[in-house]
């Protein structure tokens, strides 16, 4: 602007300005508005602050409770005469018992201890005190007797998950008011919660569970885990790494280096850069009709998540490696070419080395954006409730049905369950972890091996 | 290029696979999302006890699940719709169509569907179906003749109901919860309050007056939820106004920010569903293909062990979740035990 300004002033006029020393009108009022606009700018990063800061709080105050978990030390009775009654400890006899026949010795393990916790109340039924034990309770109690069938006819320490409502008072969640007209606990179950938890039989502690553990159905928040949902979307990613980066990188290098310049390429390019910008969902629908309505593959199958979220992440792969192909400069290329070296020659052994930091950094942020997308695995059915099993095997990782990260945390928050909304910020959490994690490999990539020019 | 590249090789890729996936070995559920709760603490229960793996459930709707249900026989189908309505002859059409021929009608229980508001909202307390109606119904009689919807507050028709404006958040027309909001509500309304009559006297017949008669506002008066209860919960709770339509096991888990409304003044129990007391209920159900019974391994004893005494019996878990047990359990633990399937 300077320039323009100076040089269409016409020569000789004379200087109406005043002194140097003194600012005009004119000056002053131009440097205000920079100082005003250096404000908004300041201001815009003052309130893109504000909101990052608000969003991590909340993130962090809601979903820490999620990390721990409360748990209650029983001291259970095992009797043979419910549990084997032939006596010959024939693990298809005991498997015969199933965990609702567990309750009845919950019950009465219950009843003992808050006796014996000395504490005064009118719930005396044992089926009412288990109202404070999850429900899966029982379950645990049989899987340890099937694991270890010497156990039956003693007493063992058992350590049980509590039901949400308790460990929902433990963590301040629920109170005595809100319990008034909740029919899932009372509040005179709260009291003995108090005394228990004086005599140590209930404590609150760190639980591996939510980060390892399965999910679970919604009447047991207290036992939903993030653990399979990390395996489908590990599985996923695999596919996606394994399909995304040959292909993206065998199409950019094609492009850049070996395609001629007409009609045809120019189309694939704006193309590519459409792809790049079509929302999610598109790639859901696409995959739910090619991959399952078209090719027969198992509904809910992470392979099938991963099919449909590469088809997502080729294009930005594919966009941020013809950048980094691009920014090696033709010096280079010019070089292995004059001392003979054939084109393939000098773009496998010198073009792109040199665009690897670049490649991975892209494929990095690719497969972030990946992880953390939710939309198309809506339509191929990898939202809702998902067995409780692991995949046994790496076949069946890839081919079982399965959740992904996002889509369990989107899960978990529309349950009923008030304890599951806890843990779908948990589950933000972890995910936002894994998201940071891949981020800072790819920064330190770049920072460490990019080599500029 | 690179298209080509992308969607044949991921077309290959995809071949290559569907000719590896494994027979399937776990029962695949999906359907009403109101019987997702009680489907998932099932499967859970079912791969504890079982050494079947445990089944996989989606949620997705009623009728979305039956069209899924309905795409044909085959491992990559599934095996099992839950519904919270009856099949349709519609249903069955396009069952019979693509060769469901054989299927299992499992009626496990009784659902309620309550009105509840914000816990500190206006008093919505009772409701008669007739007040539902003259509030979100599109035509309704007003001084003996049918003209559309003019009320604004609730107090303009029933000066026992507050004087706020009329809000309702109501489910979706994929929900099954829809139809028995219609028939059992709105239809009620209709005749309760004579504008069916009125209708029917104007020259319409009584298909056409049903139809007009469970028409809603529309309009922001009436909005419908086509997501879950919690869509509706977040709408109930930041609208004081608004009354949400849910599922009686939704709003016990939610007692703390809602309260419930009464109908006809019987105040929705799991002990006023089972008797019939109160109006607003429906039977949910699960359909299981029967040419998958044998195929697919735990099919059967998934839906025995469903309808168990010890699991939808009235001391089982689905029960204290909030399904209302079916006095009739026992003809259906027959039925399915000897697979017996419509028709």
């Amino acid at each position: 602007m300077t320039d323009t300004n100076t040089s269409m002033a016409p020569a000789g006029e004379p200087k109406r300005f005043g002194s140097l020393l003194e600012q005009s009108d004119r000056t002053k009022r131009r440097n205000a508005k920079e100082k005003r606009f250096r404000l908004y700018g300041v201001a815009a990063i003052a309130v893109g602050l504000i909101f990052l800061t608000a969003l991590v709080v909340t993130i962090i105050l809601n979903g820490i409770p999620a990390f721990t978990q409360t748990h209650m030390t029983l001291q259970i009775e095992l009797p043979a005469d419910k549990l084997d009654k032939k006596g010959e400890r024939n693990l298809a006899d005991i498997k015969k018992v199933s965990t609702f026949g567990y309750n009845p010795l919950i019950d009465a393990a219950l009843v003992r201890a808050v006796t014996e916790a000395g504490v005064e109340t009118d719930i005396t039924k044992g089926k009412d005190l288990r109202d404070m034990l999850s429900s899966g309770a029982g379950a645990q109690l049989r899987n340890a007797v099937l694991e270890n069938p010497d156990l039956i006819g003693t007493t063992h320490a058992f350590t049980l998950l509590t039901s949400s409502r308790v460990d929902g008072y433990m963590k301040g969640r629920v109170t005595r008011v809100s319990l008034a007209r909740d029919k899932n606990l009372t509040p005179e179950h709260l009291n003995i919660v108090d005394g228990l938890v004086d005599t140590g039989a209930i404590r609150r502690s760190f639980s591996w569970n939510f980060i390892t553990g399965t999910d679970a159905s919604e009447s047991r928040p207290e036992q939903a885990g993030m653990g399979v949902a990390m395996l489908g979307s590990f599985f996923m990613m695999l596919v996606v790494l394994v399909l995304s980066l040959p292909i993206g990188v065998a199409a950019s290098i094609y492009l850049e280096e070996f395609a001629p310049q007409n009609t045809f390429t120019d189309f694939i390019e704006v193309n590519i850069s459409n792809l790049a910008a079509v929302p999610s969902i598109v790639f859901g629908i696409l995959g739910l009709a090619v991959f399952i309505q078209f090719a027969h593959l198992p509904q809910s199958a992470p392979i099938v998540g991963g099919l449909t979220l590469t088809l997502m992440t080729l294009p930005t792969i594919v966009i941020s490696t013809r950048a980094s192909l691009k920014s090696v400069p033709p010096s280079i290329r010019d070089a292995a070419l004059g001392v003979g070296a054939s084109k393939m020659q000098s773009v496998l052994h010198h073009v792109l080395p040199l665009a690897m930091p670049g490649i991975l950094t892209g494929t990095i942020i690719g497969l972030a954006q990946a992880l953390g997308e939710t939309a198309p695995l809506l339509l191929i059915g990898m939202v809702g409730y998902i067995a409780t099993n692991y995949p046994d095997g790496i076949a069946s990782g890839f081919l079982d049905p399965n959740s992904a990260m996002p889509a369990q945390i989107y899960e978990w928050a529309k349950r009923a369950d008030p304890a599951f909304y806890e843990r779908a910020w948990g589950g933000i959490i972890i995910l936002l972890v894994f998201l940071v994690t891949m981020n800072a490999i790819a920064v330190m990539l770049r920072r460490r091996f990019e080599r500029r020019w | 290029m690179s298209l080509v590249k992308i969607t044949t090789s991921a077309l290959a890729i995809s071949a290559v696979c569907a000719t590896a996936a494994v027979a399937r070995d776990q029962v695949q559920v999906a359907g009403s999302s109101t019987v997702l709760p009680y489907a998932s603490i099932v499967a859970e229960a079912f791969g504890e006890n079982f050494d079947f793996p445990t089944p996989v459930v989606e949620s997705g709707g009623s009728s979305a699940g039956l069209k899924r249900f309905c795409e044909g026989v085959g491992e990559n189908t599934i095996d099992v719709a839950n519904s919270s309505r009856p099949i349709r002859d519609s249903d069955i059409e396009l069952c019979t169509k693509n060769g469901v021929t054989d299927i299992i009608e499992v009626r496990i229980g009784y659902d309620g569907i309550v009105f509840a508001s914000q816990i500190d909202g206006p008093a919505y307390t009772a409701f008669e179906p007739a007040d539902i109606f003259n509030a979100l119904g599109s035509k309704v009689l007003v001084d003996g003749k049918v003209v559309a919807n003019p009320h604004t507050q609730w107090a303009d028709f029933n000066a026992d109901l507050p004087a706020s404006d009329i809000l309702a958040f109501i489910p979706g027309t994929k929900h099954g919860t829809r139809e028995v909001f219609e028939d059992k509500v709105l239809l009620q309304g209709c005749e309760d309050t004579g504008a069916m009559q009125a209708m029917m006297d104007g020259g319409m017949d009584e298909d056409a007056a049903e139809d007009a008669c469970i028409e809603v506002r529309g309009n922001g008066i009436t909005v419908d939820i086509d997501g879950d209860y919690t869509e509706t919960l977040a709408r109930v709770d930041s609208n004081p106004n608004g009354i949400g339509v849910f599922g009686l096991a939704f709003y016990e888990n939610n007692t703390d920010k809602l309260k419930v409304a009464t109908i006809g003044g019987v105040e929705p129990k799991t002990e006023t569903i089972a008797s019939g007391e109160y109006p607003v209920s429906r039977p949910l159900f699960f359909f299981i293909k029967k040419a998958h019974i044998g195929v697919i391994p735990g099919l059967k004893e998934y839906a025995e062990f469903f309808i168990a005494d010890e699991i939808a019996g009235p001391d089982g878990p689905l029960s204290a979740y909030g399904l209302v047990s079916d006095p009739e359990l026992a003809t259906t633990q027959e039925a399915v035990s000897n697979e017996d399937t419509l028709n």
